[in-house]
């Protein structure tokens, strides 16, 4: 991280989000490199940034667009890599020349000059790198976000070398490792595609069990599905280690969906508020009572390890997931005796974790793949080719979000994370001395829409979507621009994913979070 | 004829000789690397690998042939041919005298490890060379800040020794720049902007000050509640538990206690770095809302706790029933992204292997 030329950090608030990975890009800052924050507030990395661009919630498609049509224009592409390494290239080149950037200025209400600025560093640097989160995918156009940000560097040869690249960073601890395991609809353990039928018959082996060569449906099509009559319906969930009802948009909703199944049984390390509607609940070890493997945003597999005794009868996820499969009358667990076995079997059965075993990970000196045992592991992916051979530009065009500002809702309101929270605070609003720095959330506003709503510093209003409303206490910073306001979603306090879920990404079910028309009024006294 | 000179520097094999062993070098590389390389233990006080070398404490002295006084060596670049003592019987007096001045100030030397990773520092050099702390006596600068009511940094100038690896870190590491060093000689201070407290500075409260000083001036208030329990401190390599930057962090226990935690200087991700979260934020593993015992739900709705088996029995039979009333398409499973690899591979093979379906998914869609 310490080694691009120029920094394009996209809907990222690093400082907060992923602050020891922001120390590394400060470095780099402080070097010399050039930084480009995309972010609609003023977050400290964007005051660290050599150019802001304050960009309206949900129009990054637009401002990509420009940026590819400015470089493409200036011809800062790298027509070599184009040539041996990509596909579709006079097709792209073609499309982004009609959006300019004062095309893109009018939806993205970043000034143009911004945007060809942005992007003639962009195309000049040698490396530039790319850094997103959850701005970028928590869009019903995620997936179209992501893709331009693909589209930008096939264009100007920034994959696969140091210092480059498109980087996304994780939100959780062992969000990457979730899906290595194959917990995801599409793939099983190692990314082996559902849908191919050789992958499905070496599983279906493996388990003892004819497993569907197809994928399965999302975690969002499975809550809309609870409780439903038809022969779609779904009722019975085991949920590990989230607490989908505060996490999750449209919290009413999910609520119903959960309230609705025959079934549902939670493992957790507290009585979350998902948790107290299972009709079986199990204790977990936590964080420095459980032996076991993660891996990080760089795909790095690192050991966990047990310092102390879990509290009262707690016990490891794996062990009561195993318990309950085993008293189902399944076998297949019956040879896992500790995480050891565990994690010695999803190596076994995935080929990116072919070389790996427990014993060889003692240290994270591993970024998967690692295909076999004298592999030294990948810090960088797709250095000499694709996995999928060519890297394929995608025509993608500008769409409006799921819902957009109008008379009844016009405030854009968007959510994300605090420095001293995390998520619903099972964890940090458990710790001491954490209230001393954050005990209240708070609506960012900025002090001159304030001063047009009437609405004073530290003062509760009521803010309301189309799916319901709630109380939070106003704060007036610079930090959010004109029209649009920002919380949290850590304090069950003020539960904003009420508010949230006007819709998913069509390709991926990501709810769109990031981005949701409110009101905000006083409160009548 | 090929001179020395006209081969780059990068081509050429350097050496240096280190009390006699010839050693190769890197171009660029100071006295002191190359020493620390070869294992000589040359003492350090102001000096942290990650930061730019500082050249204040002296301590890091040596002897190089053609050169008369003893020259620093973090701050020495090592040239080809150099003639490196590290240990000599002067050298090692100086470092003795220097260490006797430095703690004339009537300091504690009395440090309690919890305090941060590097705290031991000047207790252990003083006892490395039987220095006599009280063989100076003189006026002492740093005052201790006490008022700052903070709850993870004590902030006890009284033990400071000007090496402003705090300063030095939270600028160079962090990016931060929330404290500096205001007024000289007797009256240096530590302190933040206008003298706030570090609430009201740029402090995230990432803790580094507190990792890297050797004195324990600054010291991780957290942990040092731990102060009083009887049993030795346990120190345990995992990973932090919050974001997915992967931290490796030595877990600090006493008996069955985590007491504190400590980021590992060699992590791979985080090189020594931590946040306020991974560095503070661990009190949940003990809090008295963690669940102890499974619980079942009652007929009047509310739970009751129960031993593993009969809890187990109860979630195996529900999904045995739906199995059979509902068919393999009806039951789903949701892992986390917080849990280690075994969970989600056993939530994984859970789904498959009972019914046959990918219906299967994690917390990363919200």
């Amino acid at each position: 991280m310490e080694y691009p030329e120029v920094i394009f950090a996209i809907g990222t608030n690093m400082t907060e989000c992923h602050p020891v990975a922001a120390t590394r890009l400060k470095k780099a800052v402080s070097r010399g490199a050039k930084m480009v924050v995309v972010d609609p507030r003023e977050t400290r990395l964007a005051q660290m940034a050599d150019l802001h661009l304050r960009i309206r919630v949900g129009s990054d498609v637009a401002l990509l667009l420009a940026m590819a049509n400015v470089i493409a224009r200036e011809d800062l592409i790298d027509a070599e890599f184009i040539e041996s390494r990509t596909a579709g290239s006079e097709e792209f080149l073609s499309h982004v020349k009609d959006f300019t950037p004062e095309w893109a200025s009018s939806i993205c209400e970043v000034p143009a000059e911004q945007i060809e600025q942005a992007a003639l560093w962009f195309g000049a640097g040698t490396p530039s790198a790319i850094y997103y989160t959850l701005g970028i995918t928590e869009h019903i156009c995620g997936v179209d976000n992501v893709q331009s940000l693909c589209n930008l560097s096939l264009m100007t040869g920034n994959l696969g070398i140091k210092g480059g690249g498109i980087n996304p960073m994780r939100g959780q601890n062992n969000i990457q490792g979730a899906g290595d395991c194959g917990a995801v609809p599409s793939n099983f353990p190692g990314f082996q595609a559902c849908a191919d039928p050789i992958n499905a018959e070496k599983f279906s082996k493996a388990y003892g069990t004819q497993i569907d060569a197809e994928k399965g449906i999302t975690k969002v099509a499975a809550l809309n599905l609870c409780g439903s009559e038809g022969p779609d319906g779904i009722h019975a969930m085991l949920i590990d280690g989230e607490n989908t009802v505060v996490t999750d948009p449209d919290k009413n909703h999910c609520e119903k969906a959960l309230k609705s199944l025959q079934h549902l049984v939670v493992i957790d390390l507290f009585m979350t508020e998902t948790a107290e509607l299972a009709d079986v609940v199990f204790p977990a070890t936590g964080f420095a009572e459980t032996d076991g493997v993660q891996t990080n945003t760089e795909r790095r597999v690192q050991r966990l390890r047990a310092a102390v005794p879990a509290p009262g009868e707690a016990k490891p996820d794996w062990w009561i997931i195993s318990e309950i499969a085993k008293r189902m009358g399944n076998t297949k667990f019956d040879h896992f005796k500790s995480a050891k076995d565990v994690f010695n079997e999803l190596c076994s059965l995935s080929p990116i974790y072919a070389g790996l075993d427990w014993d060889r990970i003692g240290d994270g000196e591993y970024q998967w793949p690692v295909p076999e045992k004298d592999h030294p592991g990948t810090p960088r992916l797709h250095e000499k080719e694709f996995k999928n051979g060519k890297g394929l530009f995608k025509i993608i065009g500008y769409r409006d979000p799921a819902e957009v500002i109008d008379k009844d809702y016009p405030v854009w309101l968007t959510t994300g994370r605090r420095l001293q929270a995390y998520h619903t605070r099972t964890q940090t609003g458990r710790s001491a001395g954490i209230d001393y720095l954050l005990n209240e959330e708070s609506l960012e506003i900025n002090p001159s829409d304030a001063v047009d709503w009437g609405i004073n510093d530290g003062e509760i209003v009521e803010m309301e979507s189309r799916r319901g409303k709630i109380q939070i206490k106003a704060r007036l910073t610079d930090c959010s621009p004109r029209g649009t306001v920002f919380t949290s979603f850590s304090f069950a306090s003020v539960p904003v994913n009420v508010l949230t879920g006007s819709g998913y990404d069509p390709v991926t079910d990501t709810a769109e979070l990031k981005v949701c028309p409110v009101s905000i009024a006083k409160i009548d006294k | 004829m090929i001179s020395a000179k006209d081969v780059p520097a990068n081509a050429r094999i350097l050496t240096v000789s280190v009390d006699g062993e010839l050693v190769e070098f890197k171009d660029g590389e100071t006295i002191y690397e190359v020493a620390d390389r070869c294992s000589r233990e040359v003492p350090t006080l102001c000096y942290d690998p990650r930061l730019e070398a500082f050249g204040s404490c002296r301590l890091c002295v040596v002897e190089v042939e053609g050169i008369k006084n003893p020259v620093a060596s973090c701050t020495t670049k090592a040239t080809d041919g150099m003639v490196i003592k590290t240990r000599t019987n002067d050298i090692e007096q100086y470092r003795k005298t220097l260490l006797e001045m430095v703690a004339s100030e009537n300091r504690n030397l009395d440090i309690d490890p919890l305090a941060g990773y590097a705290s031991q520092e000047l207790g252990k050099l003083i006892e490395r060379y039987e220095a006599r702390p009280d063989r100076f006596c003189g006026k002492q600068s740093g005052k201790t800040n006490q008022e700052d009511k903070n709850p993870f940094i004590l902030r006890d100038y009284d033990n400071c020794i000007s090496c402003y690896r705090c300063v030095r870190v939270c600028a160079e590491q962090e990016g931060d720049h929330a404290i500096n060093i205001i007024n000289r000689g007797f009256e240096t201070q530590i302190s933040t902007e206008f003298g706030n407290d570090l609430r009201d500075s740029q402090c995230t409260f990432c803790g580094q000050c507190v990792q890297t000083c050797p004195t324990g001036a600054l010291s991780d208030k957290k942990a040092l509640r731990a102060k009083e329990l009887p049993e030795e401190i346990k120190k345990t390599r995992s990973v932090c538990p919050y974001c997915g930057v992967g931290c490796t962090v030595d877990i600090l226990s006493k008996g069955d206690r985590v007491v504190g935690i400590q980021p590992a200087m060699d992590g791979p991700a985080n090189e020594g770095a931590l946040c306020i979260k991974g560095q503070y934020a661990f009190d949940f593993v003990h809090h008295p809302d963690r669940l102890k015992k499974p619980l079942i739900r009652q007929e009047d709705g509310t739970f009751k706790e129960s031993d593993w088996d009969e809890a187990l029995d109860a979630a195996a039979k529900g999904y045995k029933k739906v199995l059979e009333e509902n068919g393999r398409r009806s039951i789903y499973g949701i892992a986390s992204g917080r849990a280690p690899h075994e969970a989600a591979y056993t939530m994984q093979k859970f789904i498959r292997s009972n019914c046959g379906t990918n219906y299967i998914d994690n917390c990363s869609r919200s």
